[in-house]
């Protein structure tokens, strides 16, 4: 299953009708979007507004690629469960974001390797044609790296960095 | 503090990649008496077994539910009387900080690794409140804070 999310904070019609587009001309019938709150609705593809924490779990788990935003949640998540992810990055510049830090992010994680991004629609269309080759880029562990969490550690019970 | 009693954390933060990055520091309670503190109830299930309570989401662009925020976080504080704060963000976080602060509570801040070309607002305006005042790009940090010590990738 192609799990498609915009994320709980705004929608992000862009993105999704980019994919409800290329599902309608490449005859998929297995996609299933989480598009936020908007009036717009996909033509083609399944949906739903806003799932519980449980329901995004589920999905996230059957999954076998996720199409998202550039959310850092989404982001880890999809790096925590070793899911192959494709970003493409709101835009502060088209009401999609209240500042540009999704570009941002995008581009220094796409630097570092971690995820594969879309800048653009065209771009998504052109990596949504090579959905199978999307490879996991290495999973993350399930914490934080051990320098972080031992200065927290030693600030929390020793008040000192 | 005595070195018998355990620490008592509040770990508060927003929803979404703010609440996936507090579960990532999670190692770092190890040995505390922890309160999550967050915005949805589904995220309770992240944390089985652990005390877990549920505050109001706010964000700039609304001043009434700023307001909400900050007098429920402000209660929180002087009923839960934490030793330490944490928060990865976002407003709420701040709130909790400069109350924190204010109540004499050891804070700590972890900005939001989504933000990797300039701090985020809460995380700039938060700087003055932070005793541990942290970036996870080693590009932002600045030799008055913010500082770095790695991140949740």
């Amino acid at each position: 299953m192609i799990f498609v999310t915009v994320g709980t904070d705004l929608p992000f019609d862009r993105l999704v009708r980019t994919v409800d587009d290329w599902a309608s001309e490449r005859k998929r019938t297995d996609v299933y979007a989480q598009i936020g709150y908007t009036e717009w609705r996909p033509k083609h593809i399944r949906f739903s507004p806003f799932l519980e924490p449980e329901e995004f779990r589920r999905c996230f788990n059957e999954a076998t690629t996720v199409i998202a935003h550039a959310g850092m949640g989404t982001i880890l998540s999809a790096l925590q469960w070793g899911k192959p992810i494709l970003v493409m990055p709101r835009l502060a510049s088209l009401q999609e974001h209240r500042n540009e830090h999704q570009l941002a992010t995008a581009r220094h994680l796409a630097k570092l390797g971690k995820v594969e991004v879309a800048f653009d629609e065209k771009a998504l269309r052109s990596s949504l044609d090579r959905l199978s080759e999307l490879t996991v880029r290495n999973t993350i562990t399930p914490h934080a790296s051990p320098a972080l969490i031992g200065a927290l550690q030693e600030f929390i019970n020793h008040g000192r960095a | 503090m005595p070195e018998s009693r355990k620490p008592k954390v509040l770990a508060l933060s927003s929803g979404g990649g703010h609440w996936i990055q507090l579960l990532r520091l999670r190692p770092a309670f190890a040995g505390c008496s922890v309160l999550y503190a967050t915005v949805r109830p589904g995220y309770a299930a992240d944390v089985p077994g652990a005390r877990f309570c549920v505050i109001p989401d706010s964000n700039r662009w609304h001043k009434i539910r700023l307001l909400h925020s900050a007098v429920s976080i402000f209660l929180l504080l002087l009923r839960e009387k934490p030793d330490v704060i944490i928060s990865t963000g976002a407003a709420p976080g701040y709130f909790a900080i400069r109350f924190g602060r204010f109540l004499g509570i050891k804070t700590i801040w972890v900005d939001s690794v989504a933000n990797a070309e300039e701090l985020s607002l809460s995380g700039q305006k938060v700087g003055p409140y932070a005793d541990f005042w942290l970036t996870q790009w080693e590009h932002l940090a600045k030799p008055h804070g913010p500082i770095f010590r790695g991140s949740v990738l």
